[in-house]
């Protein structure tokens, strides 16, 4: 059933569905109304999980990590700061291969010090071995919570995942939302059935030392299994579609990509904006269409390749940027990396950071720029603060 | 939505078809001001045209504001219905009830269930009586 309901609201509904049996968050802005939420719904009895309260960020992903590797479904969410406070544990947590799921409302990085939306606390843990996935709208947020539980626990994968939505944009919009059914979900999503698990009474050690002679071999079965994760993701997403009717089997979503000589790229929540700026340069007779990338890692190096065979230029929104990298962010090097030796010209425009709104227009005018030849830049800046 | 007291724009669509746009609203049908004295730090008005409906908390009167031509200015101390209802300067229920009034986009009827669902209890029927007040200050007939 359709209901109008706050994003942040929405996936702590979607999280209750999921039965997490430990949820250990420290509240952050933008992400304090979900774990508000959580704490309510197990205080009022709705919900039958461990709530542990803690002292910082450092400590929920590592209360998340003894209780993941105790053998329970585990939840956290957090954003920016936060989420660097995190880096340390996050990395032991995919090199443990622990199934958690953190959402995380994407926020800028201080300093200096902001509160608003971009997507540098996700792209700055890229290498943390978590898969990352980027919903649009409050809809694909929620359901992306059942899918990466499903695909994170996968035996073949055993993964912790990042379900990332942009702070504010969606975290605090109140818009319609289908929220499944306790019964739906519990058919998608079965109880947790951990590959390994400590136990006291079969003792093993996890995320031990590893001499020189081990620890290659780690990272590489760590790289292998987010390998595996971008069929598992689409094989999820594809049986989401089936019971739910809402499809996901594809790492990419293409938007008016017929024909079109200029593709913009994007992540998030920007894609909506996108879609409409494409509309309106479409009814202007202007050949342009949008690629949606809905991983991050794994980075969907093939169907990104297919879906901009063809254009002859390639925009880049990149809600981050990488200090003294030649294509200012980081999806584009990924981009021009799917589409290296084809000839298509990929530019990289760094917009919309802590939080600066992106218009229609300014879609159109990173276009306008991409046909003339110009990017890997900052779009929008104010010259007069220069 | 940050910390009670700070300055805070806020921006609503609606539609019945699905909304993807997410950027600030710059040409508002219908803005609502919620502390007049912000309007002297804000450029509230900006972007509003002919047949736009300003609704502002004050004790002034229509005429204390300057708007762009065509604008029509709809004014109510919504603070004073906030504080003989519930005690509270708190301004949102009241203002809802005027914008239904101001407007006739939403019935109040559905305001009312809305809050009645937004609240329980007393605090409910309190609220939904300061959007009711609103509502009629602003010429509404329930």
């Amino acid at each position: 059933m359709m209901e109008i309901m706050e994003g942040s609201h929405a996936v702590a509904e979607a999280v209750k569905r999921c039965r997490p049996e430990v949820v250990s968050a420290y509240p952050i802005t933008p992400q304090t109304h979900i774990v508000e939420r959580l704490a309510e719904f197990v205080a009022d009895g709705e919900m039958e999980s461990d709530y542990l309260t803690v002292d910082s960020e450092f400590s929920a992903l590592s209360a998340c990590v003894g209780a993941s590797a105790a053998g329970s479904r585990v939840y956290s969410s957090t954003s920016s700061q936060g989420l660097i406070l995190m880096a340390e544990v996050c990395f032991n947590a995919s090199g443990m291969r622990l199934p958690i799921v953190m959402s995380i409302a994407n926020r800028a990085l201080g300093a200096p010090l902001s509160i608003w939306n971009d997507q540098q606390d996700s792209i700055a843990l890229r290498d943390s071995g978590w898969f990352q996935l980027y919903a649009e709208d409050v809809q694909e947020l929620v359901d992306y919570h059942f899918l990466s539980f499903r695909v994170a626990e996968d035996h073949n994968i055993l993964l912790p995942a990042f379900v990332c939505f942009d702070g504010f944009i969606l975290s605090h919009t109140y818009e319609p939302v289908d929220i499944p059914d306790q019964e739906e979900v519990d058919a998608y999503l079965p109880p947790f059935n951990p590959y390994q698990k400590l136990d006291a009474t079969d003792p093993i050690s996890m995320g031990m030392y590893a001499t020189p002679d081990y620890y290659m071999e780690f990272r590489y079965e760590l790289d292998r299994a987010m390998e595996r994760a971008s069929r598992a993701i689409k094989d999820a997403g594809q049986a989401f579609g089936e019971q739910f009717g809402r499809s996901y089997g594809s790492l990419v979503e293409e938007y008016r990509m017929d024909d079109a000589d200029t593709a913009l790229v994007a992540l998030g929540s920007i894609c909506g904006t996108v879609k409409d700026a494409v509309d309106e340069m479409r009814d202007a007779g202007r050949k342009v269409g949008l690629l949606k990338l809905r991983s991050f890692r794994p980075f969907p190096k093939e169907e990104v390749a297919k879906a901009l065979d063809g254009v002859s230029q390639v925009a880049v929104l990149e809600k981050n940027i990488s200090p003294g990298s030649a294509m200012k962010g980081a999806v584009g090097l990924e981009v021009k990396d799917a589409l290296w030796k084809t000839g298509i010209d990929v530019y990289s425009y760094v917009i919309g950071l802590g939080g600066r709104d992106v218009r229609k227009k300014d879609i159109a005018a990173v276009v306008d720029l991409a046909e003339r030849g110009r990017g890997d830049m900052f779009y929008g800046l104010r010259e007069e603060l220069i | 939505m940050e910390r009670r007291g700070a300055p805070v724009q806020a921006f609503v669509r609606f539609s019945d078809s699905k909304i993807r746009l997410r950027s600030q609203v710059y040409e508002p049908d219908y803005i609502i001001v919620q502390d007049s004295s912000l309007i002297k730090d804000v450029d509230v008005f900006a972007g509003l045209t002919e047949g736009s409906v300003a609704i502002i908390n004050t004790e002034k009167g229509a005429d204390a504001f300057d708007v762009p031509a065509g604008v029509r200015v709809i004014t109510l101390d919504a603070t004073r219905i906030a504080l003989e209802v519930l005690g509270l300067p708190i301004t949102n229920t009241s203002l809802m009830g005027a914008f239904a009034a101001a407007t006739g986009e939403i019935q109040f009827p559905a305001l009312a269930e809305a809050l009645g669902e937004r609240f329980t209890g007393a605090l409910a029927e309190k609220n939904i009586e300061a959007a009711r007040r609103a509502f009629a200050a602003v010429g509404g007939e329930t």
